[in-house]
């Protein structure tokens, strides 16, 4: 079994910006603890040789002609913002002061 | 029921041609069959309706006209809630986007506009793809049409119940580890998956983007490739899209012809783990392609038994980086915004309200597995697996011209049966991962009903990258000569819907 404990748990939560609730990370722990344990088998076969594939096509760098093309408006653009202000996002403060 | 709802896309394609019906009159068939059964099914999370008769008004004018229209013209199709289309709700199963209206197409979703396909509505699917049962949709599940108890597939378990259910010929899904093929085999359904980057992937919500695919979903082989001609192709929107010709696809199913063709068994797709009836009926098929004139070989990709591993760390760490974008900030659900929390709380808290299970097990796995001290041992180790898979591949095809295996090791499972236990579920996968991690075609078609069962069982079929045609060719050929032995399509064995009971999960 690899060891992943009730903190690590909690600890990514926070990198992945969830919330995770005390009965999330409980049944996370356990579940992680058991899909981690069956992955880790990759471990069998990669070889200090063998060079690691990101992609299954050979990626090349594209580009296009540095021309204006039409794009979304801003009302498109702010179609779907949980919040608007003066044709702007609105997001929550962003610093932690008093609001 | 309409016989027409039952018509492959082909032919209704020569009535639409011949003038006998027209597409208005085709959708309004399709919608009358959904509204009057899709309740037992749930195959749809939207419905168009507007936008859908006002598509099939217009090729009809065009045809009055004269225009020259593509085959698919005023063929309706269900279009799986991963793809966007602009204006019409997409959630991806999630509620983080619950209600949001994209505002733009998907590339995919022009092209089809643009052939005259009738789009009716978007197809349920496990939340943003991640599933094999179509039971982690927040919005309930997707029944399988050949018994309501049990699930269609997944992710893509919309399009297929859809097309099992005889709501639409032809749908889109979208295959990362199976989701289009899976769902094809356990509803007795054709489906594709392009080679990667045969199908453009812009406007595709991203889970893991070097597994993501497009691809035609159908009831005939014939359809599919119809399909996969209409949306594939190079997209300069998409830098992963390959900019060469589109394989002859339709051309290929239609030759009927394996005759000379090398056509490899993988030895580690089968045997034990696999279903009595699944690999008779896989046994049975590969003897027929036998019978047809093609050279059966056996073939051993050895390190496929690692690529489930490998994927369930390389797709869950995709899956984190991308799915980052669900910040609360300019697009989708927002919760907590009170109280002078900052902004950070509340896309912590919005993430939390608005991914579901599997989707939140997913990302702290990735999360996990690309952290430092441990990216090497487990991402670094994931993708190094995926070279030792391509070369399987490549030394395969030395010998071979495609390859074949069962698409998926059981039939249909009940809903509920294996919801709670992630590693059952992701063994759904099993044969169909490879292909992904290696960007080759794959496609499974029909191939019998499991005896134990009376379920249906989905053949696989792989080609090499760019060749899709060889794995239609192949289809199209088994396809026939099952069809001939059956005295008709398997999928025209399927129960009636009308008296079909509803059990199991509740929607």
């Amino acid at each position: 079994m690899t060891g992943i404990s009730r903190e690590d748990v909690a600890h990514l939560g926070k990198l992945a910006r969830i919330e995770l609730g005390e009965a999330e990370i409980d049944q996370l722990t356990e579940q992680l603890g058991v899909i981690l344990s069956a992955v880790a088998r990759v471990q069998e076969i990669a070889g200090a040789d063998v060079p690691g594939t990101s992609h299954p096509l050979p990626l090349v760098n594209v580009t296009r002609p540095d021309v204006t093309k039409a794009s979304l408006t801003n009302e498109q653009a702010l179609s779907g913002a949980p919040a608007t202000d003066q044709e702007r996002f609105k997001v929550p403060q962003i610093l932690g002061e008093e609001a | 029921m309409s016989e027409l709802v039952t018509k492959s896309a082909a032919d209704l394609s020569e009535l639409l041609g011949a003038g006998t019906i027209s597409a208005v009159e085709l959708t309004n068939a399709h919608y009358e069959r959904i509204n009057a059964l899709d309740g037992k099914v749930h195959a749809f999370l939207y419905l168009d309706t507007e936008g859908a008769l006002a598509q099939a008004s217009k090729v009809d004018k065009a045809r009055a006209n004269g225009e020259k229209l593509s085959p698919l013209a005023g063929i309706p199709l269900g279009l799986k809630d991963i793809v966007v289309q602009e204006g019409v709700p997409t959630t991806c199963g999630s509620k983080i986007l619950e209600g949001w209206r994209p505002p733009y197409d998907a590339t995919v979703t022009t092209r089809l506009k643009d052939a005259g396909v009738v789009i009716l509505g978007k197809t349920n699917c496990d939340e943003f793809a991640m599933g094999s049962s179509t039971e982690n949709s927040a919005y309930g599940p997707t029944h399988n049409p050949w018994d309501l108890s049990r699930i269609p597939g997944g992710s893509g378990g919309g399009s297929s119940a859809a097309l099992a259910a005889f709501f639409a010929p032809l749908a889109i899904g979208t295959d990362t580890g199976g989701s289009i093929r899976q769902p094809a085999a356990v509803t007795g359904t054709v489906g594709v998956k392009p080679t990667y980057g045969g199908v453009s992937r812009y406007g595709l919500v991203a889970f893991s983007s070097s597994l993501d695919q497009a691809g035609p979903c159908a009831r005939t082989v014939l359809d599919a490739a119809l399909l996969h001609e209409a949306i594939a192709g190079h997209d300069p929107m998409d830098a992963t899209s390959i900019n060469a010709p589109v394989p002859q696809v339709v051309a290929a199913a239609k030759m009927r012809d394996v005759k000379g063709m090398r056509i490899g068994v993988v030895k580690e797709l089968g045997g034990e783990g696999y279903q009595a009836g699944v690999r008779q009926r896989f046994e049975e098929s590969v003897a027929m392609l036998e019978e047809l004139g093609a050279e059966i070989v056996e073939v051993s990709c050895p390190h496929f038994e690692y690529a489930l591993p490998a994927y369930y760390l390389i797709a869950p760490s995709e899956c984190s980086s991308n799915l980052a974008r669900f910040d609360a900030m300019r697009f989708g659900l927002r919760v907590g915004d009170e109280n002078g929390r900052s902004a950070e709380e509340v896309m912590n808290l919005t993430r939390d309200a608005g991914f579901g299970p599997e989707v939140k097990r997913r990302i702290i796995l990735g999360t996990y597995a690309l952290s430092s001290g441990y990216y090497d041992a487990y991402y670094g180790s994931a993708q190094k697996v995926r070279t030792l898979i391509m070369r399987d591949f490549d030394a395969a095809y030395q010998k071979v011209d495609v390859l074949v295996s069962p698409t998926s090791p059981t039939t249909a499972f009940k809903i509920g049966e294996k919801a709670n236990d992630p590693i059952a579920m992701y063994l759904n996968d099993i044969a169909t991962i490879p292909v992904n991690l290696a960007g080759n075609g794959g496609m499974s078609i029909p191939c019998g009903l499991a005896p134990e069962d009376g379920l249906p069982v989905g053949f696989q079929i792989i080609s090499p990258a760019m060749k899709d045609d060889l794995m239609y060719r192949v289809g199209g050929a088994l396809e026939a000569a099952l069809n001939d032995k059956w005295g008709g399509s398997m999928i025209s064995q399927i129960p009636a819907l009308e008296s079909a009971l509803m059990t199991g999960g509740v929607a």
